[in-house]
């Protein structure tokens, strides 16, 4: 265990390694000078030059890099090139949006996702499981950005009850808050949703088929006794896992909801300090979420392996 | 699931319940949408339109003000007396102004905010406006002498603009993220990404502002803007950014639809020393291939105002060239085809993000390909249109509206993004500068529209117009933008 | 060749998903080469007189905000969809196959160091390296093509290496290795065509997930660019008109999910009747 545990560290750290340099050096060829952005149309040679000097710019690629890596092990993500402020403090603004609409749709899609598993695994080959199908399939199918747009035309222009898209802020208070949170955690939550569906309904009709589900039933327990008592329980790991997972890119997904829904968060900072050639914060944020994914990837093959020690021996399969 | 629909439904009814009655109260505070977020707040120091249509007359003032109708009026500046060769001008300044940071304002003030943008170091970016300047003196606290080189027609209205509002030399640096003026209203806080918050100036040395708190609401999706404004989380556009939805704001009584006019030229520049363009019957047939009602219509759902030369129509110098080079496909063909290209040849428009450009360039491309040129569309981000189109000049063609006030002095620039170099009208440009006389000046102002309209250094489409949409209880808002600013100052809720 | 296939195709036959997903899928591909040779109104066609009509007898589904057809767009909208889709699946195909043999072939260190360039790859949101592609390289249907294949590389690799390392066991390959066969020569005549089903079946999904990909750029306005026809890009420029216009939103999103749900049954189906072994509950 502990020389498994070892080895993916490493290589976690070395996945790491590799994606803070192809980030940084796919972004050094980005077109558009950071500086001529900030000094806008009329700026002089010098000037441009006495600010691309104050930015470090003029400094060799290497030097820059292993300034950033430093930077970013002591938790200093350095100033917005177009805000002047630190990019911290920029991702925590947004951070206060993202996070929660991301917890917000996991918590709504595991609310209509493991009942509706549960249904269609109890009620396996009959109509009621072919209709949890049919929704699970469309869910899948539905682009998260159309539907989004039905419910704002359904909810906003037909209905008028809720905003089409901004963000009242917390300081707004609770509900308004909320309530313009509600299209868009639906809108993200629904193909989250069908997923899960899929993932918990398959693993509970593979767990049924277990011998001691065999076993309990034939002791005369009845289905639904069966399902809760022993089944559920066993068919969560993978749906559990798939959860993780999905978190991650949560956060990360949220990008085309924030746009169709114009709310500032941290999809909308990167596309906005890509078009503004922001290469400091988009250089961060990147980083940031794909080390968050590696991370959580991480966490989840160390929980497989606590949960399920023969994964230990064999690998990446 | 049916239940939970329900459940979820009922929620959504309950929670906007909930919400209905606290958007009706305080009507002290006053929300505005603006498209473009500025880079930062001080109007000395960037190009950008934007800081100055947050700061302009709110937070900082000059020694003049423009008003609603583009006329110069006496802000910092109480009164002055212009001597009998009209190159010197004495200013007596307002007693009793105070910075927002509480510092006097003083003669100082303005010998150093003028400096300072005059100097060699100065990263002003309206340079040209203080070009005419020899020398600022200070003669006792409340008077400044200016002496200018030569007479300058036009020198009031230019200390009017942002770009010469007058700073603190103490809190000038920190302009840019917390900016200090004189003005109405202070600056209070800067959500990046998302608004600008104003509070009334209890201290301001003039009429006092009716507002309490004012916020500027950053908002460059158009979708989002109709929304923002259809919910009431937003009580005034000054230019909403889709055109498309003006009949529907008409029609809803909630609102007040008031189109004015702006300073926005918009053009289809062209690279004068490109390829094809550098042929004067390239771009004549250009322009004789535009048919301008459809742009209009297409692009900018009906508003706007053609026009065939780089001038604004409600302008009094203003010359009607739009039948010049009327809309005729014929024409255009038999013109290209004399310059040598009977099949026309292939072209790269790029295009920056404000929809006019973007549904703009589709359709130019559209009415360029019936007669054999074909643009392959490149939309991009401001950033690379500075850099690629304006710095590098590095395109064919592209669409952008030129909103500066009185901008046709930019043809007269050699090394301009237009790649027009003619030494007949910078000479033109020249005796302008040097001519006081109003009606003399408009002489010229008309040669100069009739020199660029005829040579067609660019296409020119239409007067960008100010779409603006707000709550009909607002009153007090500028109609047009003689300069570029959304003045704030006379703003008050009916009730 | 042509037996298996009559026998895939009846075993076909009595699966829902793939009927369903069948008719689905061949109504789109019809669709699409229909727009090589014919569609009602030409698309470069700006005809701003004609701007936001509603569904009549001249323009089936009304027009944009341009005046041209939505009909041909949706039609000329399934053709860019299928060339973006097929051409992002060729470069996945392509690179990520050939990966996956070698990795199943030679194991050891070459095998980890291809897995790992494969968690790699999938570590980064993909959506967001789409965008920083397409910032790079500027915004286009090439460029959105590129964006999405790369992310298809690591999944044809995993797969291929999962149905390679089984294939390795079988006696069959045991007796070519003896009989002094390559490893290259023997991935490439014994191992690959017995993965063509797998892949096959993942080429489906990652259809479906490319037009989705697609779709989601172009409305983000960094894939397809004008005058050519998205389904993304029309529900983008449909979202202005959402107030007074919302059928123009509609049909290009039930465009999209139709053909997505269609693709999804159709490998569903297509998993079951390929490889009995695959199948799981459904």
């Amino acid at each position: 265990m502990k020389i498994f545990l070892f080895k993916r560290l490493i290589t976690m750290i070395i996945t790491l390694l590799v994606a803070s340099s192809v980030v940084f050096f796919v972004l050094e060829i980005l077109p558009g000078d950071p500086a001529a952005v900030m000094l806008g149309i009329n700026a002089e040679a010098d000037t441009l030059a006495a600010l691309r000097a104050e930015l470090g710019l003029d400094k060799p690629i290497a030097v820059r890099y292993l300034g950033w890596l430093g930077d970013l092990v002591q938790g200093d993500l350095g100033i917005s090139y177009t805000y002047d402020v630190p990019v911290s403090e920029l991702i925590m603004e947004r951070v206060i949006l993202s996070f929660p609409l991301a917890v917000l749709s996991m918590i709504l899609s595991t609310l209509i996702a493991i009942p509706l598993g549960i249904i269609a695994a109890s009620n396996h080959s009959k109509p009621m499981d072919f209709l949890v199908m049919i929704f699970s399939q469309l869910g899948i199918a539905i682009p998260n950005f159309w539907f989004a747009l039905l419910l704002i035309i359904f909810f906003s222009v037909f209905m008028g009850v809720l905003p089409a898209g901004g963000f009242a802020g917390w300081e707004a208070g609770m509900i308004p808050a909320l309530s313009s949170l509600l299209l868009p955690t639906i809108a993200l939550a629904l193909p989250q949703a069908a997923i899960l569906t899929r993932v918990t309904r398959s693993s509970l009709l593979e767990v049924l088929k277990e011998d001691y589900i065999r076993t309990a039933q034939a002791k005369g327990s009845s289905l639904r006794r069966t399902l809760w008592r022993h089944a559920l329980r066993n068919a969560m790991i993978p749906v559990v896992t798939i959860m993780g997972l999905q978190f991650s890119f949560l956060l990360a997904g949220t990008i085309i909801i924030e746009n169709v829904f114009y709310l500032p968060g941290i999809g909308r900072l990167i596309f906005q300090a890509i078009a503004q050639r922001d290469l400091i914060v988009v250089k961060n944020l990147v980083i940031l979420l794909a080390a968050s994914v590696i991370v959580i990837n991480f966490i989840v093959d160390m929980l497989y392996a606590v949960i399920d020690p023969r994964l230990r021996g064999t690998q990446n399969v | 699931m049916k239940g939970l629909k329900y459940a979820l439904l009922s929620l959504c009814v309950a929670m906007t319940l909930l919400v209905a009655p606290s958007a009706m109260a305080a009507k002290s505070s006053f929300t505005m949408g603006i498209v473009l977020e500025p880079p930062h707040l001080d109007p000395t120091a960037g190009a950008a339109a934007a800081i100055d249509e947050m700061v302009y007359a709110n937070v900082f003032e000059g020694l003049t003000r423009i008003d609603k109708n583009g006329a110069v009026k006496p802000a910092l500046a109480e009164s002055w007396d212009i001597s009998a060769d009209k190159k010197v001008y004495t200013f007596h300044l307002q007693k009793g102004v105070q910075f927002h940071d509480g510092s006097k304002f003083d003669a100082a003030d303005v010998v150093f905010s003028f400096d300072r943008a005059r100097s060699e170091k100065s990263v002003n970016a309206q340079k040209t406006l203080f070009k005419p300047i020899k020398s600022v003196e200070q003669k006792d606290a409340n008077t400044v002498v200016v002496s200018l080189n030569q007479a300058t027609g036009s020198f009031l209205f230019n200390m009017g603009w942002g770009d010469a509002v007058i700073v603190d030399a103490a809190s000038a640096d920190k302009n840019k993220s917390n900016p200090v003026g004189t003005g109405p209203f202070k600056f209070k806080k800067w959500v990046k990404g998302d608004r600008i918050e104003l509070v009334k100036n209890d201290s301001y040395w003039g009429k006092p502002a009716r507002l309490k708190k004012a916020t500027f609401k950053i908002i460059p999706d158009p979708a989002a803007a109709v929304s923002a404004m259809l919910a009431g989380d937003i009580d005034a556009f000054a230019n909403i950014p889709a055109p498309e939805t003006m009949s529907q704001f008409k029609s809803d009584p909630r609102f007040k639809v008031v189109i004015g006019s702006t300073e926005g030229e918009t053009i289809l520049s062209t690279n004068n020393t490109r390829g094809p363009f550098a042929k004067l019957k390239v771009r004549q047939a250009v322009a004789h291939a535009l048919d301008r009602k459809s742009i209009i219509d297409g692009a900018m759902f009906g508003f706007g105002t053609p026009i065939g030369t780089h001038f604004a129509p409600h302008h009094p110098a203003y010359v009607d060239l739009v039948n010049k080079f009327e809309f005729n496909i014929q024409k255009a063909k038999a013109l290209l085809k004399e310059a040598g290209y009977p099949d026309g040849f292939e072209a790269v428009i790029k295009l920056p993000p404000p929809s006019y450009a973007r549904r703009g360039g589709e359709i130019v491309a559209s009415q360029l390909a019936k007669i054999g040129i074909k643009l392959e569309i490149v939309p991009v981000e401001w950033a690379q249109w500075l850099d690629q189109v304006f710095k590098k000049k590095d395109y064919d063609l592209t669409i952008v509206s030129h909103t500066e006030p009185m901008d046709i002095g930019i043809y007269a620039r050699k090394d301009y993004y237009f790649n027009y170099d003619s030494p007949a009208f910078q000479a033109l440009m020249k005796r302008l500068d040097a001519t006081v006389d109003v009606q003399e000046r408009y002489k010229i102002m008309g040669d100069a529209q009739r020199m660029i309209s005829a040579e067609c250094v660019n296409g020119f489409m239409f007067q960008l117009p100010k779409n603006g949409v707000w709550n009909k209880n607002v009153m007090g808002l500028w109609e047009n933008s003689p300069v570029q600013a959304n003045d704030l100052t006379e703003v008050y809720w009916a009730k | 060749m042509y037996e298996r296939f009559v026998e895939v195709f009846s075993h076909g036959m009595k699966n829902r998903n793939f009927v369903a997903g069948g008719i689905i899928t061949i109504a789109f591909f019809g669709l699409a080469l229909l727009s090589y040779v014919w569609s009602p109104h030409p698309i470069e066609n700006i005809n701003i007189s004609d701007k936001l009509l509603s569904p009549n007898a001249k323009y089936l589904l009304g027009t944009d905000h341009f005046g041209r057809d939505i009909l041909s767009m949706l039609i000329m909208g399934a053709k860019n969809s299928i060339i973006v889709a097929f051409v992002a699946i060729g470069i996945g195909l392509g690179i990520g196959v050939p990966l996956g043999l070698v990795a199943a072939s030679q194991r050891g260190w070459t095998d980890e160091f291809i897995m790992r360039f494969n968690d790699f790859t999938l570590a980064f949101p993909s959506l967001i390296s789409a965008i920083m592609i397409t910032a790079i390289m500027g915004p286009g249907a090439v460029n959105s093509i590129i964006a999405i294949g790369i992310f298809n590389i690591p999944v044809f690799a995993r797969v291929v290496r999962g149905a390679a390392l089984n294939i390795w066991k079988k006696e069959f390959i045991l007796a070519a290795l003896s009989s002094g066969k390559s490893k290259t020569r023997i991935s490439i005549e014994h191992v690959l065509p017995n993965t063509s089903s797998v892949l096959i079946v993942q080429a489906t999904i990652q259809f479906a997930i490319g037009i989705l990909a697609e779709a989601g750029l172009s409305y983000l306005g960094l894939g397809t660019q004008p005058p050519a026809a998205s389904w993304g890009k029309m529900l983008n420029e449909a979202q202005t008109f959402l107030h007074f216009a919302p059928q123009l939103a509609i049909y290009p999103g039930m465009a999209i999910a139709l053909t997505v749900l269609g693709l999804n049954l159709f490998g569903d189906g297509l998993r079951d009747v390929l490889d009995p072994k695959l199948r799981r509950n459904r």
